[in-house]
């Protein structure tokens, strides 16, 4: 392994920030090396979960490579975190301008400062046949793991379903799609995927251990590791637009009585809304199709009207 | 009269409303043109509250000369505005990205749905911005190059002193003005000031404005004053001055202020030394449109923009 400095950035008032890089394999003496793969641990200040699945794949990674597991001239680049000073303070977001890392892709040289981190990462990560990121989203809440990639009409699930995820989600491009590592790294001719676990802010061992596996099985699939490891699953591809939004039709405490992954009928109650004053039971979410639970908010209040659940209709365990 | 386009119940015992203050004229008669003035998606744009608010005042103290419709959206982002946040609090979301929405969205989603909703149809839509806290600007529309002849024509008369045409394809998709010019509401953004900050004379020169476009639209018959002419620029004529060092960005200019190439703007000091780490230096003749207001700096921002070339102007 070989640590490299992708950019760094005088602070004014702290020390120094940096973004480094870690380099598997890749024999310069054997000839060209080939830019196999590059991991991407957490952008934002919040993904704990993410950086942490990083972690353990870099410990993994450092043993296999010491076993000369790493198949012929195959070269892996892992950046564990684009963004350590966030994370620092407890910050989601850039902390003097909290402005969002994964909104700046491709980034610019002499842009503001997110801009060039951006750029530089971008520059770094160019070329690599498969892209890989630890992604969170903006609500707060449990997610069934799963591969995602944003419709650019160069995604590959049949590629996707090589994780062994049980599911691998193509999303509908959103406004900011085209601002964010993974549909940049899509258009620059890498095939990209984001890979999600329920967790953000806080580690989930269980789902960690799946992250890793799912990427090391990956890149044994894909000739670059040496590495005996179970097969996983054969994915259910999944259209975002496919997912039914379960909302509450009022406000109050959540009491949700369904897990992500449980399979439940049409009419299934799966939360209770319980008035935060008088500690009656104001209203109950029913489930509105049979279906997987996909999705569950986590908090312990809920806004009126806003998504509680999103189901994967019609399918069954 | 003020109508509630949506309302959402919070958890704990309240209920977030986002309202309109529409003004009509004493007599209708179905033909009015109606215009939508909105402000508050960002919750640290006061400028915008000000301005809200002093026109839906001037309507009330002549209300004779109103022949039109005039919704006045004040507060999107209410919940920002009293948390004193600029983006949606819980979220942590920016507003300007979510548009148009959707009604089986989120709340920042779905409330954005219902906005478009009642904002469609109508004649014409300012979107009062203040910049943020970082940066001041002086008074200026925000336009796309796919603009329409007839909505940058009416921008002449919003008595801004910078009308700044953007490439459309730099332009923020999920924001309100895309989105309303997209169903064809012609839609500009203003910008004025710094967040946080009622920038007042900038604030009166934008309630001028907006007095003087409604003349134009027929919707106010009230004297107004004579719009400033403002300048008309592209990207190509706006310098950006980043920095290159991180500390405090120090300056003695301002807003409008003419300079020379070769002119120091300000200097970038490190506190701890007491060093000088850099000068910014002006790459260019003109005047300054944009000042770093936040003294705070890191490798790479913006600390200023100057309007270039243009000594036919000054």
């Amino acid at each position: 392994m070989k640590k490299e400095m992708i950019y760094s950035m005088d602070s004014g008032f702290r020390e120094e920030f940096q973004v480094v890089g870690y380099r598997f394999g890749g024999k310069e003496t054997e000839g060209v090396e080939e830019k196999s793969a590059c991991i991407i641990g957490s952008m934002r200040g919040n993904e704990y979960q993410q950086l942490y699945i990083c972690a353990m794949l870099m410990n993994r990674l450092t043993e296999l490579e010491e076993k000369g597991a790493i198949a012929g001239n195959n070269r892996i680049l892992v950046i564990p975190s684009l963004n350590n000073v966030s994370m620092n303070v407890e910050k989601r977001f850039w902390t003097s301008d909290n402005t969002d890392i994964n909104r700046q892709f491709p980034g610019n040289e002499q842009g503001e400062p997110t801009s060039r981190i951006a750029a530089a990462v971008m520059k770094a990560v160019e070329g690599y046949r498969y892209g890989i990121q630890f992604a969170s989203v903006y609500k707060d809440g449990e997610f069934i793991s799963h591969v995602r990639m944003p419709e650019t009409g160069k995604e590959s699930t049949s590629l996707a379903n090589l994780f062994g995820l049980p599911y691998v989600m193509v999303a509908k491009q959103r406004s900011f799609d085209s601002k964010t590592l993974n549909y940049n790294w899509q258009i620059r001719g890498t095939e990209a995927f984001s890979l999600y676990t329920s967790n953000t802010e806080t580690v989930d061992e269980a789902q960690a251990r799946q992250a890793v596996s799912a990427v090391l099985r990956f890149l044994t699939r894909m000739g670059i590791l040496r590495y005996n490891c179970h097969n996983g699953y054969i994915a259910s591809i999944l259209e975002e637009k496919e997912l039914v939004n379960v909302k509450s039709s009022s406000a109050g405490f959540f009491r949700k009585l369904v897990h992500i992954n449980e399979e439940v009928k049409r009419g299934d109650v799966l939360a209770e809304i319980i008035d935060p004053y008088l500690g009656n039971t104001i209203s109950e979410i029913h489930a509105p199709v049979d279906g997987i639970v996909f999705y569950t908010s986590r908090k312990p209040i809920i806004l009126q009207n806003s998504i509680a659940f999103q189901m994967i209709k019609k399918l069954h365990e | 009269m003020i109508e509630t386009i949506v309302s959402v119940q919070l958890p704990i015992k309240e209920e977030l409303t986002i309202k309109k203050n529409r003004l009509t004229p004493n007599e209708i008669n179905g033909c009015e043109k109606r215009i939508c003035i909105v402000s508050g998606l960002y919750g640290d744009e006061l400028g915008g509250q000000y301005i809200c608010g002093e026109v839906i005042r001037r309507i009330k103290a002549n209300y004779e000369h109103l022949q039109g419709i005039v919704d006045v959206y004040p507060t999107i982002n209410s919940l920002g505005l009293d948390a004193r946040s600029r983006e949606i609090p819980m979220f942590d979301m920016d507003y300007n990205t979510v548009f148009p929405g959707s009604l089986d969205g989120d709340l920042p989603e779905y409330t954005a749905a219902k906005l478009i909703e009642d904002m469609k149809g109508a004649d014409f839509c300012i979107d009062v911005h203040s910049s943020n806290v970082f940066l001041k600007e002086l008074p200026q529309i925000r336009v796309n190059d796919d603009v329409s002849k007839e909505t940058l024509e009416l921008c002449r008369y919003l008595n801004m002193d910078l009308i700044w045409i953007h490439p459309s394809t730099t332009v923020d998709e999920g924001s309100l003005a895309y989105a309303l010019n997209k169903i064809g509401v012609p839609t500009i953004v203003t910008e004025s000031g710094t967040a946080f900050r009622i920038k007042y004379n900038y604030c009166e020169q934008v309630i001028d404005g907006i007095f003087c476009l409604m003349k134009k639209l027929g919707i106010w018959t009230g004297d107004v004053i004579r719009p400033r002419k403002a300048f008309v620029v592209h990207d190509d004529e706006i310098t950006y001055l980043n920095c290159e060092s991180s500390g405090l960005f120090v300056t003695h200019c301002h807003l409008y202020q003419k300079v020379k190439k070769g002119d120091v703007i300000g200097i970038i000091t490190k506190p701890i030394f007491g060093s000088v780490e850099e000068e910014i230096i002006a790459p260019t003749d003109g005047f300054l449109v944009t000042l770093r207001e936040h003294p705070g700096v890191s490798e790479g921002t913006l600390v200023a923009r100057i309007f270039g070339n243009q000594e036919e102007h000054l």
